[in-house]
């Protein structure tokens, strides 16, 4: 106590008074955010699980309605998702060495990319409500009262045709109640669809949000070489995101493509 | 091997995991347009596996974490794979069964 005054070392303003030093105070919170996007990755893992079970006993309608999504949409947004990884990673590389603009620049081209992904997945989802293809028959745009499809050239009743024309390699030998029934069932792929993206959107908004808040910390000069744990758990957090995009793509959209073409 | 807490990887470390996680993508895209049969399935997980393993190991920089982080992170992702694993080898042996 009484050789406070002469051990005081300087230390960094943003060291909390329960860490030793900045090494400890970062290793702890990157553990902590770790254990995090753990409880995320289980919570991810059962909707992948439930839906791989019901892609198994649901096969023929879930490639009926895995090629009824744009695959050129989804992988051009698996690119502008894994381009926004490496800006953030960069990031995180200028925080650490001291480049101030570099940083903002670079948080500024993630949200850029962010943004541009929600944009596309906001025009897939548009698609479905033009197609009817939204899970439950009540909301879409060519609805009626009686919860049929009054646009038919991509509703569930041609869905149903797709899958016994020959030109579309479907199979002529099925009977029409079948492809009706399978039809029907595509509406559990779309459920899982929107579940799975519809969770992964929202956590891509609170990425934005978070990379926004980094952002105006950032271009005060908050972060250097001696402090940049929020640049860098905040990067953790748009990696994972970036992870469960790339299991989403090819489960979703990538159901026996061969069949069908793009 | 022994302390690596203080290393960092460089811009031209991330910009060749950004060009293996592009070609990554391309030939997911490409190969699902080609009949591989049983196989189109597990050809696009493997990439998926090995795309998400250079993000958790370079771009999360858990090649450069501690020994504790690292045992947590694969004890999270084993707990994972009990929950795919059980689940699934109980929903695909179903039809192993005589009808």
């Amino acid at each position: 106590m009484s050789t406070s005054q002469t051990t005081t070392s300087e230390h960094h303003p943003a060291l909390a008074h329960q860490f030793d030093s900045m090494e400890q105070q970062q290793e702890a919170s990157t553990f902590g955010m770790w254990v995090f996007l753990l409880t995320e990755i289980m919570m991810f893992g059962g909707l992948f699980t439930a839906y791989l079970i019901y892609r198994l006993k649901y096969y023929p309608a879930f490639v009926a309605g895995s090629t009824s999504i744009s695959v050129s949409w989804g992988f051009a947004n698996t690119l502008v998702l894994i381009a926004s990884s490496f800006t953030m990673a960069m990031t995180v590389w200028a925080a650490q060495n001291g480049r101030r603009k570099t940083q903002v620049w670079l948080l500024l081209a993630t949200m850029v990319l962010g943004a541009a992904f929600l944009g596309v997945k906001a025009k897939e989802y548009y698609d479905k409500w033009d197609e009817c293809h939204i899970p439950g028959h009540v909301i879409g745009k060519g609805f009626n009262a009686w919860g049929g499809c009054s646009i038919t050239d991509k509703s569930l009743g041609n869905i149903a045709e797709e899958i016994r024309d020959p030109n579309h390699h479907g199979n002529p030998n099925i009977p029409v109640v079948a492809a009706e029934q399978t039809a029907k069932q595509t509406e559990i792929f779309f459920s899982f669809y929107f579940a799975m993206t519809g969770l992964h959107a929202f956590h891509m908004v609170i990425g934005l949000g978070l990379l926004a808040w980094l952002l105006l910390r950032a271009k005060s000069g908050e972060f250097g070489p001696a402090y940049y744990t929020p640049i860098e758990l905040g990067g953790l957090y748009w990696h994972f995101v970036d992870i469960v995009w790339i299991f989403l793509f090819p489960l979703l959209y990538l159901i026996s493509r061969h069949q069908h073409g793009v | 091997m022994s302390d690596q807490s203080h290393s960092h990887p460089t811009p031209g470390l991330y910009l060749l995991i950004l060009t293996a996680l592009v070609i990554g993508t391309c030939l997911t895209w490409g190969i699902a347009f080609v009949d591989l049969g049983k196989w189109n399935p597990v050809v696009a997980l493997t990439i998926a596996v090995i795309k998400a393993v250079l993000v958790i190991l370079f771009f999360m920089h858990v090649h450069y974490s501690s020994k504790l982080t690292k045992l947590t992170i694969s004890a999270g992702f084993f707990w994972l794979m009990i929950m795919i694993t059980m689940s699934l080898s109980d929903y695909l042996t179903r039809t192993f069964l005589p009808q």
